[in-house]
């Protein structure tokens, strides 16, 4: 079976949900092969080989002093290493904002097809790869497949339940040696500052998210402390970020993060378009909200009209109860 | 510093949105604007252009007739001038044919930084940026959180802080190059009356395919690498029961998720 390459998310080797996602999605299309780019690579062997890995291309964490062009030269590289582009059946990328664009630089020297934002991939009925994208603030459903080159498809979190892979054996590594073009060593990432870590699971890997928004008046107290009796993430709206509430990083819409967890709680936000595009697909959406009229109702499957200071402090009283 | 600004002309996300019946986005039956995320990418040039003195903002659009309201916009905002390229079979352009388009036409120009938003509101694919800068062959300096220019004459550079999930990057490359910028760079101004009124004296170039040597089996519906095999509305979320607390709100919440077994 032809390989599939999954671009690795990790931090030092410690491996994103998205990545064991992104192998089971593989498992479809053909013999899932990792590339894992950057440092910790004995860190991740066993995650990946958990999730079905057969095959790791490894490359030199120097690629990661450049911005996306550097990436995209290497997913090139390994491309060649792996056989060329005609002997693969697809490669898959996390969904994110680096991510689809270093699946479209690849996508270009591939001349290849490209799918953003997929929910879902499979095997088309005539062979190749078929996708699934929402849109417009997932008010839509589009099956789309690609028609040329090889399938370069980024994949958002939560798209599939990743599936362990029982035996599953740690595949030795081919290092793949890349040569960087003057262009994509133009751009350099001159320093990282790290993120102050909140102790909640990521945003977009979550089962479940509690967002705060203006009816917070920023005071996320409540918010936090029922996301941590549920184990959830905390997200907020554009208001409560742009008043300067929540850390940007946090906010929940098209401009911040595309979530799509098995529960959202909707704290104090009345549901405009810009957030909808963000939370829709969600499976089960909750919402507290002083305003019976907030357009957040038409989405909720539970609502309560009612002052989340009230509210949810009387709600984490009975979970912690009920988990007691 | 000469500025080019790529700006788009998009369905208005408060209207009812939809698609045409080849699988594209419905543009003509639709009210459209200036795409919101766009009104940074003009700003971050006004700003640029305030501050060095000599400088020129032209914005540059791809699509129908009706996209001209999105220069005309970006004008009222105070660029000095416009290029919109338009040509029927256009129609149903993919990203890369988008960027292709893009590039012709901004290889026209004179250029020491090139601006755009962080995605469209309406396809949001996120990537014609990335691949406007693989056509000029330009450095790619993208998602600007914020943005400062050093030095200036041969020797000056970009710095951009580029905001990740575990990290923020500080960027920074040679110019000319490629930058997008995010929401959370600026606050766009609205245009005012001076503005408006000066707008209508601007110069606005329209261009085909032919005038940028562009032939038309490049780009369209029938160039694009990918296919829609179907667009399914989803249905709309059924209606959910809605209770107003009377002090026991969030215990009937949390009844609620225990019966949906989500504690």
């Amino acid at each position: 079976m032809a390989q599939v390459l999954v671009l690795v998310d990790h931090v030092d080797g410690a491996v994103r949900k998205t990545t064991s996602e992104l192998l089971t999605l593989a498992a479809r299309l053909g013999e899932p092969a990792a590339v894992f780019v950057g440092n910790g690579y004995e860190n991740a062997a066993g995650a990946l080989a958990e999730f079905g890995a057969t095959a790791v291309y490894t490359v030199d964490a120097a690629v990661n002093d450049y911005l996306v062009l550097a990436k995209a030269e290497a997913l090139a590289a390994v491309v060649e290493a792996a056989g060329g582009a005609s002997a693969l059946a697809a490669v898959l990328i996390p969904s994110s904002a680096e991510g689809k664009e270093v699946a479209a630089r690849l996508a270009l020297k591939l001349d290849s097809g490209l799918i953003t934002d997929a929910i879902d991939v499979r095997a088309g009925d005539g062979g190749g790869v078929a996708t699934t994208q929402a849109a417009f603030a997932g008010g839509f459903a589009v099956d789309a497949t690609v028609t040329k080159g090889l399938p370069v498809v980024t994949v958002k979190p939560n798209a599939v339940e990743p599936q362990p892979v029982a035996g599953g054996s740690v595949p030795e590594a081919t290092a793949v040696a890349v040569e960087l073009s003057d262009l994509a060593k133009a751009v350099k990432v001159v320093e990282r500052k790290a993120k102050a870590k909140s102790g909640r699971p990521d945003l977009t890997e979550a089962a479940i998210v509690v967002s705060g928004g203006r009816g917070t008046n920023g005071d996320f107290s409540k918010v936090e402390a029922f996301a941590d009796s549920l184990g959830a993430a905390v997200g907020a709206s554009r208001a409560a970020v742009d008043s300067g509430w929540y850390p940007h990083s946090n906010q929940v819409g098209q401009t911040g993060k595309q979530v799509s967890p098995q529960l959202y709680v909707a704290c104090g936000i009345s549901g405009a378009i810009q957030h909808r595009a963000g939370m829709q697909t969600s499976k089960t959406i909750v919402a507290i909200n002083k305003d019976p009229e907030a357009p957040i109702f038409e989405l909720a499957d539970f609502g309560v009209v009612g002052d989340l200071f009230a509210v949810l402090p009387q709600a984490t009283d009975e979970v912690t109860k009920r988990k007691g | 510093m000469k500025i080019v600004v790529c700006v788009k002309h998009v369905p208005d996300a408060q209207g009812d949105r939809r698609f045409a019946g080849d699988g594209t986005v419905d543009r003509a039956g639709v009210d459209g604007l200036l795409s919101e995320l766009d009104e940074y990418a003009v700003e971050e040039a006004l700003k640029l252009s305030e501050a060095n003195d000599g400088s020129t903002v032209t914005v540059v659009t791809v699509g129908p007739d009706g996209a001209s309201d999105a220069v005309r916009k970006s004008l009222q905002m105070g660029a000095d001038a416009g290029v919109h390229v338009v040509d029927d079979a256009l129609h149903g352009s993919d990203a890369f044919a988008t960027s292709l388009v893009l590039a012709k036409a901004i290889a026209t120009l004179e250029y020491d930084v090139v601006i755009t938003g962080m995605a469209s509101t309406d396809a949001g694919m996120s990537v014609v940026p990335a691949l406007v800068a693989d056509r000029l062959g330009l450095p790619q300096v993208t998602f600007a959180g914020s943005l400062s220019i050093e030095g200036d004459g041969p020797g000056a550079k970009v710095v951009i802080e580029r905001d990740g999930d575990a990290f923020t990057e500080v960027v920074e490359s040679a110019l000319p190059a490629l930058v997008s910028v995010t929401d959370q760079i600026n606050e766009p101004r609205y245009p005012s009356f001076k503005g408006i009124m000066a707008a209508k004296k601007k110069p606005v170039t329209t261009l085909s395919l032919a005038d940028l040597g562009v032939s038309a089996d490049e780009v369209g519906l029938g160039a694009a690498w990918t296919s829609v095999a179907g667009v399914t509305q989803r249905p709309p979320r059924a209606a959910g029961t809605v209770v107003t607390d009377e002090g026991d709100g969030g215990a009937k919440l949390v009844e609620f998720l225990a019966g949906a077994k989500l504690v």
